[in-house]
């Protein structure tokens, strides 16, 4: 990830399919693993964990939505929907059969693959912007459902209040509780996409994006790899969901509405379509930039404004500035923050001897 | 490295510049968390409440603070957005703040856990879980303002009393906003259909609420209901008044509910010309005639400055100004009771059960707030839409106090 290759001297397909390509690979990802394991959630004040869990969130998230996105080149608009799908199955679990977080958890997972894999059924037909369209339609009807089937929404407030998790007799509920609880779960995602795009299923789904006539003829099953790219999608979006609800402690469906989708499509857009570092870096962005912004704009608003203008203005400009900055970040690299690092690291594999 | 040099010496230049805050004559500053929504989809409420919220508190401040105290109202804008809500939350709690104004439904709903575990009171006025009006259940969420279900109790109540003292055979149409905040009175609507012996009918808006023709046309051509009550929210209102005028149902048989009424909504119906007869419900006064106004107006004058421009649009300035009260008055009972100035959410959330017989000259209802009944009464006015303004027809007054509270001992036993 950080390191410099000093040429490809690669011989067997096993090196080259490799997870860590060189020793020191190994001790990066080590060395991350003590930075975000223990020098973070130990030296940071809890508030800035509280941003650390809704990255983490939006992370796991986003990495589900670039595999159907990025990997196999299906546009969904569903994710959102796919998030509450998970939510309020694992909410209901929770509820009226008192089951255990790690069930509802995966229940919660199954559900939305289940239901996305439905949803992805039209993706056999069209393509492109049309299935977009059929992706929106699923977004709409799902809302819909959750939003006036009291059975699955608990009542016509459409809320369910969750236990806190819990290990044993050990309840996590403090943000860096938090923390640690979320972070497996990045690890986890992280590490099974990484593994699944390099493995048979990965390739296929590759080789669909690319053209999928060709993949066919190859002998790619593309009716059950295009449904099984929408059910892993929405797998992890279920995951997402049931993560969000655990972390606020209640499943509430307007905290899945259509804005959420279109969220996470912005984050894997400006991260990297297909890539893992990418879904990482877009997450980060989007979640953790207005946020910059704004300290910016508090420390520095008070030179130029009057106290109630600058509370009126931060908001304003903080939406103007997010929307120039991915414009900007998007001419700067259209192919994303995760081509923008190869860019860098790849400049710096020849500096000082450029030529 | 360049710009950098720059900037830092703006920074330096800037704090040598501002004068210091003259901290010395008080006794330090107790922090109230303001979350807002200024460029969301409920704008039009929050570019207007936010800054009656902010100068209130800052006409506190200007006469000493509360008991020596001053008070520092931390605002962060969250879209009318989750995940914002919950860092803005955060935020608040670590810059010590004991008491916190949240904004928007589904933001007290994501963090009600939190506020309960952390034993710092949220406030959801006018908005919100109806349910959270049980101190018992929630703790720490204060209404403090009519809850939906209190709401759709009094327009029942005015109703029946424009209708002349009985509901029985009449018919009653219900437009609402298909969300959960839409759909919160239905159940009290309900029952009190069955109990009045009104015909109940509901028609539902979905959003963004901005296309209702069939709906209205249902309403006031086929249903033709003695009487409408409406709850919508943002652009919505604004439609409703304009189809129901076109396809010609009398305005003066229409009560909105509470976010369905202020001057925005009237003007971008066509005005208060076109709305004549209108009837809105109101958790706080209404008009720019209230004694706190004054001393707002007064303070402004006193800077050399012009009265802002929020405060023509009273409905929505006023309640801005309420909520920052109802805070205040919180925090002033906790430090009464603590006069360290060390107190913490407990303490403002007992500050809260304290608020009593508090009106702030009219503007704020004669609210009681008790550890069981975080609503403090239910309290609503409504003002009709007569000659170019809004004007009152009623005084503060709440209704079927039975029937909300079996709802809420429902919810409670969930």
């Amino acid at each position: 990830m950080f390191h410099r290759e000093s040429g490809v001297l690669k011989t067997t397909y096993e090196a080259d399919m490799a997870l860590y390509p060189l020793p020191i690979a190994r001790w990066t990802v080590a060395a991350l693993a003590v930075v975000f394991f223990a020098v973070i959630p130990l030296a940071l004040h809890q508030y800035y964990l509280s941003i650390a869990n809704l990255v983490w969130i939006s992370v796991i998230g986003a990495l589900g939505l670039n595999i159907l996105v990025g990997y196999t080149g299906q546009v969904s608009i569903g994710h959102g929907a796919f998030m509450s799908v998970g939510a309020y199955t694992a909410a209901n679990l929770a509820i009226r059969l008192g089951s255990p977080w790690p069930v509802n958890l995966l229940a919660g997972g199954l559900m939305a693959a289940a239901v996305g894999g439905v949803v992805g059924i039209p993706s056999l037909r069209i393509k492109g912007l049309y299935l977009a369209i059929a992706t929106l339609a699923g977004q709409l009807i799902i809302e819909w459902t959750i939003n006036h089937v009291t059975f699955i929404s608990g009542g016509v407030q459409a809320s369910i209040d969750v236990p806190r998790p819990r290990l044993g007799s050990y309840v996590i509920a403090s943000q860096r509780e938090m923390y640690y609880f979320l972070l497996v779960f990045v690890v986890l995602a992280i590490v099974g996409t990484l593994n699944l795009v390099r493995s048979r299923v990965g390739r296929a789904f590759i080789a669909i994006r690319d053209q999928d006539i060709a993949a066919e003829i190859i002998g790619i099953d593309i009716f059950r790899y295009k449904l099984l790219a929408f059910a892993i999608s929405s797998f992890y979006a279920g995951v997402t969901g049931v993560l969000y609800t655990y972390y606020l402690g209640i499943a509430n469906y307007e905290q899945f509405q259509i804005g959420v989708s279109i969220d996470y499509l912005a984050m894997i857009i400006i991260g990297g379509l297909g890539s893992v570092l990418g879904s990482v870096l877009g997450a980060i962005f989007v979640t953790l930039l207005p946020i910059v912004i704004r300290y910016a704009m508090e420390a520095f608003g008070g030179l130029f404004f009057a106290p109630q203008t600058v509370l009126n203005l931060i908001p304003n400009l903080r939406l103007m500035m997010f929307g120039a900055l991915i414009i900007l970040f998007l001419i700067v690299e259209p192919e994303g923050l995760n081509r923008l690092w190869r860019n860098i690291r790849n400049y710096f594999r020849i500096w000082p001897f450029a030529y | 490295m360049r710009v950098l040099s720059i900037l830092t010496a703006l920074v330096l230049a800037g704090g040598l510049a501002a004068p210091a805050p003259s901290s010395a004559q008080t006794k330090g500053e107790i922090v109230i968390g303001v979350q807002c929504d200024r460029t969301g989809p409920t704008q039009i409420v929050g570019t207007v409440l936010c800054p009656g919220f902010h100068d209130y508190i800052a006409l506190v401040n200007s006469k000493g603070g509360v008991e020596g105290y001053k008070i520092k109202a931390l605002e962060v804008d969250n879209e009318y957005k989750v995940p914002p809500a919950v860092e803005s939350y955060e935020r608040h709690k670590k810059e010590g703040a004991v008491t916190i104004a949240v904004y928007g439904t589904p933001q007290i709903y994501a963090l009600a856990a939190k506020l309960t575990e952390d034993r710092i009171p949220g406030t959801s006025p006018g908005f919100g879980s109806a349910a959270s009006a049980d101190g018992v259940r929630y703790p720490y969420i204060f209404p403090a303002a009519a809850t939906y279900w209190s709401q759709g109790a009094a327009a029942v109540d005015f109703v029946k009393k424009q209708l002349g003292g009985s509901l029985k055979g009449k018919k009653i149409a219900y437009i609402f906003y298909d969300n959960p905040a839409g759909r919160e009175p239905i159940e009290v609507l309900e029952d009190l259909s069955a109990r009045e012996g009104f015909q109940l009918k509901i028609f539902a808006v979905p959003p963004p609420g901005v296309e209702m023709g069939a709906q209205v046309l249902d309403i006031a051509q086929r249903f033709r209901p003695d009487f409408v009550i409406g709850h919508l929210f943002g652009g919505a209102p604004a439609v409703s008044i304009k189809e129901l005028k076109s396809k010609g149902y009398p305005l003066r048989k229409v009560v909105s509910l509470v976010w369905g009424s202020a001057e925005v909504n009237i003007e971008a119906a066509g005005g208060f010309a076109v709305a004549e007869g209108y009837y809105t419900m109101q958790f706080a006064g209404v008009g720019q005639d209230y004694p706190v106004l004054n001393e707002i107006r007064e303070m402004y004058k006193k800077q050399g400055k012009p009265a802002p421009k929020e405060m023509a649009s009273s409905v929505y300035y006023n309640r801005g100004v309420f909520i920052a009260a109802v805070h205040v008055e919180a925090i002033r009972n906790a430090l009464k009771a603590k006069p360290d100035g060390k107190i913490t959410g407990v303490d403002t959330k007992a500050g809260f059960e304290k608020i009593a017989n508090f009106t702030l000259g009219g503007l704020v209802p004669p609210l009681k707030i008790t550890s069981t009944d975080h609503e403090g009464g239910g309290l609503v006015q409504i003002w009709q839409v007569k000659g170019g303004k809004f004007e009152k027809v009623t005084d503060w007054f709440s209704a079927y106090p039975d029937v909300v509270a079996k709802h809420i001992k429902e919810a409670a036993a969930k």
